[in-house]
């Protein structure tokens, strides 16, 4: 029997659909790209979460490099990446500021008297204005902001230990080297 | 007895409509304003669901994604400008029916791509078939011819 070429044609189709639905494995449907990197922060005054704590406005975050940190009281994965903000904040690595979203007072300032407060200033967002404006999908979530207020990356999960010292504290580091 | 069972199932199915997600406090009292609110909704994806609108969708995010739809139009936003609203902050995987942009071209176009190239391999094949019945009755092989020849003659004999 003659060999021909076009026999190979259904391998090559094959091996196409193969390598297609192979890459679409490894891509994660729930990681979306966030339309506000390198925008700028949106202005906003958030109320505090109890009277004690200093209200947070976009303002506060200018001059240096921070964390902005979506979180609340009713999120459980809020509580893995608890103790990596502790940490920095204790270390004074940078200024993380906190934004309880859809939370109320009571239980958000309750939550963080438990835990413990990592936050340089906190917001109460209760009806997502903030959230919304930033492209929040959920909580947590965390925003590098450059000291120019701009946003430089999204973290969208728990910040872990891994997390931050192989994402997110080189780019803290090339961030603070532009200062 | 049968056509009773079947006449029920008919009245459950046309009668067990979607629970609406849209609370009463939610909705705007112009119902023309609502009537908008409710399309453009249907529209915008629920980031948390993902596959549900925020129209569909029981998320509190999705919720107060509702309310501020609403909000834009009471302050005088087109259409058009409440999804830009959200596309600018979600960017476009927020609407469920996506643009068709550079990047997107494959997804709009694949499909009728597939046909066409279907169509190629269907067409290309029948040509071919066709040449070589054709080619097999038309055009006789000399040595063959001789053979049936000498058979015929035999026969006749």
């Amino acid at each position: 029997m003659k060999f021909r070429l076009s026999a190979l044609i259904p391998f090559l189709v094959f091996s196409l659909i193969g390598l297609a639905l192979a890459i679409g494995l490894r891509n994660d449907p729930r990681a979306m790209p966030s339309a506000m990197i390198d925008r700028d922060m949106p202005a906003f005054t958030l109320q505090p979460v109890s009277d004690d704590l200093p209200l947070l406005q976009r303002s506060d975050l200018l001059g240096k490099v921070s964390l902005l940190n979506v979180f609340g009281s009713w999120c459980t994965a809020c509580l893995h990446e608890h103790p990596t903000l502790m940490r920095l904040a204790r270390q004074k690595r940078l200024a993380i500021y906190g934004v309880d979203w859809r939370d109320t007072p009571s239980a958000g300032a309750n939550w963080l008297r438990t835990n413990g407060n990592p936050f340089t200033a906190v917001g109460l967002d209760s009806q997502s204005k903030l959230a919304i404006d930033l492209g929040v999908t959920g909580a947590p979530e965390t925003y590098l902001i450059d000291a120019k207020g701009r946003i430089r990356f999204k973290q969208v999960g728990p910040i872990t230990e891994p997390v931050w010292r192989e994402t997110i504290e080189p780019m803290v580091i090339l961030l603070e080297a532009e200062l | 007895m049968k056509a009773i069972w079947t006449a029920m199932g008919i009245w459950l199915a046309i009668s067990a409509a979607p629970a609406l997600a849209v609370t009463p406090i939610e909705q705007l009292r112009d119902p023309a304003l609502e009537a908008r609110a409710r399309v453009i909704s249907k529209d915008l994806r629920c980031v948390v669901c993902q596959n549900q609108s925020i129209d569909d969708s029981n998320a509190s995010l999705a919720a107060d994604m509702r309310v501020l739809v609403r909000q834009r139009i009471i302050a005088g936003d087109t259409n058009d400008q409440v999804t830009q609203y959200m596309v600018d902050r979600y960017g476009d995987f927020v609407l469920l029916r996506p643009p068709v942009k550079r990047n997107t071209y494959a997804l709009w176009f694949g499909p009728m791509g597939f046909i066409g190239f279907g169509a190629l391999i269907f067409w290309l094949t029948s040509r071919r078939r066709k040449t070589t019945k054709a080619a097999s009755v038309d055009a006789g092989n000399p040595d063959e011819d001789q053979r049936i020849d000498e058979l015929l003659e035999q026969y006749r004999k």
